[in-house]
């Protein structure tokens, strides 16, 4: 198992190197001048000089490149053309809001998944098992914004009042504060990765309100998550489903069920234990590559919904021409959907010893 | 339609033997395809949409940029269709006016030539050079292989949304390179489906005899191999229809792609995302728009798989 995961590991390295690559490229790509593009029109020369100087652009293009990459191994992403904040505490900010987004999309998206799939597949051709599978072609043909906004109406205006209504907006109820864990802690001069990291923990509300122990900021930030998660999680529930009642379908005609029956097992036993636990490899692999979608949909879904994350941050820095959030933004989140994809690999070892050999 | 289960079980049973004459190859792959439900679903959906963009300027009642402007009628002015008991003096508008006075079934009519052009040609492009780059690399293997198909892994480490953000962001947000970029990022999955199916197809004895004649490789490449790789791709291609659709509709909601006052359904959800309180009709019918079209292509993919994978056959 170590073995396999250093020579994962390994592998790893020519492709992060290639999204290096990527981003970097990304913003040499700019069409015209550079400086032009980022500071306006009306730049003067002087001012375009010093702004080369600054971002080392007149230097050749495999020192800048080195340049950068050197950067980034000091947790150094740049600053924000716009507002000249580091780029890296635009993401600390920012960025843990799209997460827990998708973290609870995907929950969601894996657990309802899963379960409609094993009772599709166990009710193979009746009215629920056809049921299930034209929700789920239906699931993954919506677009995740709009099906956001139809939840809004439904669920903000047409249920007012009921129990079931839940905010159409926003990340907490207003009026609603929660403080920094660097105020908290008092540690309002850490630096560097510290502060980072204290920051990320912080401006994830769930976190932060579970650590100082506010229960009911943690149902409220809930509360508002709760439509922007089924959104987004919708269609990855829909494919999820589809691969899990293919895999448990295939699972169920093999001799070990049958014997799994014969010897007089409780159903559930035979349906959880014996069936599901093989079928899981297909599974986990669709769940695994749903987080690109997942991200995708979260940035596209927090315009819907107003929350501060990290898609309404792209979408201001891209009409802004702040290159360097994009750019920042682009990596991390292709970093992390690289160690996802090595983590899923991981569980495939874990849960099929064969994998390991070969 | 029977009650159960058949229309959306993946292989339909061989239905006693076929007539002769549909023995070919070809007319077998029509036949299976036209007996899967999900297929004729698709094919449906998808012939439908054809023929309404086809049509538009007869069905469409107005021009998508024409406003309509009348004593009594309001700005975002609900559906008015007279069967349902809409006032005569009014005029039917089948799905509302927009924030403009605009007809919005027009403009959704309309949408569907902009949706079906954004799907065939950013698909179009994406298959032209992942088709290419797929089958150098299978054929000549080697470091092309090595090199292009790193190139293409590095592609695919980004989520594709994400990724054609970040291009367009790069470009400058408008409809043209909206499709660049949704085709840019759509080239990995081709040039890797080609890839498989070229380094299956060139062992093939029939490509050692062609080599035997003495044809060079570009023409074994091009007239041999490359017919007999593409199968895949028309599956995959028509499923990356969808997909392409739904990537644009996203880019023009977040206002990076096709701009006003182009009859985008994703730009006319995202010029309308705030109405959706007030004017519900405003983001349902776009919406439902996009569904339907994404719907009828992924239900031909699917069918297609199942009527052209060797190993569904059985």
């Amino acid at each position: 198992m170590g073995r396999f995961l250093i020579r994962r590991l390994l592998l790893l390295a020519p492709v992060l190197i290639g999204i290096l690559l990527v981003t970097f490229v990304l913003l040499r790509l700019i069409p015209g001048d550079p400086c032009k593009s980022m500071l306006g029109e009306r730049a003067t020369e002087e001012k375009c000089d010093a702004f080369r100087e600054r971002f080392g652009l007149n230097e050749p293009i495999p020192v800048q490149f080195l340049r950068y990459a050197a950067n980034l191994l000091q947790g150094d992403l740049g600053v924000s053309i716009k507002n000249g904040r580091p780029v890296s505490d635009v993401l600390a900010e920012r960025l843990p809001m799209t997460l827990e987004l998708t973290v609870l999309a995907m929950l969601f998206a894996s657990t309802f998944g899963v379960a409609l799939g094993v009772i599709s597949a166990v009710r193979h051709n009746t009215a629920l098992d056809v049921g299930a599978m034209v929700f789920a072609n239906v699931g993954v043909s919506m677009p995740v914004f709009w099906l956001g906004l139809m939840l809004a109406y439904v669920f903000a205006l047409a249920l007012k009042g009921t129990p079931f209504q839940l905010p159409p907006s926003g990340r907490l109820t207003a009026g609603t504060e929660l403080p920094s864990l660097l105020t908290v802690w008092g540690i309002e001069d850490a630096q560097g990765l510290l502060r980072f990291v204290v920051l990320f923990i912080s401006n994830s509300v769930l976190l932060n309100a579970l650590i100082q122990g506010e229960l009911d900021i943690f149902l409220d930030a809930l509360r508002h998550l709760i439509l922007p998660a089924v959104a987004v999680g919708t269609i990855s529930l829909a494919i999820i489903a589809r691969i899990t009642r293919g895999a448990m379908l295939e699972v169920l005609t093999q001799d070990y069920v049958r014997v799994a029956r014969a010897k007089g097992l409780a159903e559930h036993v035979v349906i959880l234990r014996h069936a599901l636990r093989n079928a899981l490899i297909p599974i986990i692999t669709v769940i695994g590559l749903q987080i690109g979608g997942l991200l995708s949909g979260a940035v596209l879904t927090e315009t819907v919904f107003s929350l501060p994350g990290m898609g309404t941050q792209m979408v201001d820095a891209i009409i802004a021409r702040d290159y360097p959030v994009v750019q920042g933004f682009t990596l991390i989140v292709a970093v992390i959907f690289v160690v996802v994809n090595l983590l899923v690999d991981a569980s495939y070892a874990y849960l099929n010893p064969r994998v390991r050999v070969s | 339609m029977q009650p159960t289960g058949a229309a959306l079980r993946s292989v339909e049973p061989n239905q006693g033997p076929l007539p002769f004459c549909a023995q070919s190859p070809f007319g077998r792959a029509v036949r299976r395809l036209l007996r899967n439900r999900s297929a004729q679903a698709g094919l449906a959906i998808v012939v439908t949409l054809v023929l309404i963009a086809l049509f538009a300027d007869i069905i469409a009642p107005y021009a998508y940029d024409q406003q309509i402007r009348q004593p009594g009628l309001r700005r975002r002015s609900p559906p008015c269709i007279h069967v349902l008991g809409c006032e005569r003096e009014k005029p039917q508008l089948l799905m509302g006016l927009d924030g403009n006075f605009r007809d919005l079934f027009s403009r959704v009519i309309y949408g569907a030539r902009l949706s079906l052009q954004i799907g065939f040609v950013t698909t179009g492009t994406a298959i032209l050079i992942g088709t290419l780059i797929g089958a150098v690399a299978g054929y000549l293997g080697g470091w092309a292989d090595m090199v292009l198909m790193r190139a293409m892994d590095v592609l695919l480490a980004f989520p594709s949304l994400l990724l054609a953000i970040a291009i367009v962001s790069v470009l400058g947000p408008g409809l043209i390179n909206t499709l660049l970029a949704v085709a840019i990022v759509s080239i990995p999955v081709y040039a890797r489906v080609v890839r498989a199916s070229v380094l299956e197809v060139k062992e093939k004895d029939y490509i050692l005899a062609s080599s035997a004649l003495g044809a060079s490789p570009w023409r074994i490449l091009l007239m041999h191999v490359m017919p007999n790789s593409l199968t895949p791709v028309i599956v995959v291609g028509t499923l990356g229809i969808a997909t392409a659709i739904l990537d644009a509709a996203g880019l023009s909601f977040l206002g990076l792609g096709a701009q006003p006052p182009t009859p985008e359904w994703g730009l006319m959800l995202g010029e309308e995302r705030n109405s959706v309180f007030n004017a519900p009709h405003l983001v349902l019918f776009p919406g439902v728009a996009i569904m339907v079209t994404v719907l009828g292509f992924n239900l031909l993919g699917d069918g297609l798989r199942d009527a052209l994978d060797p190993r569904r056959r059985v």
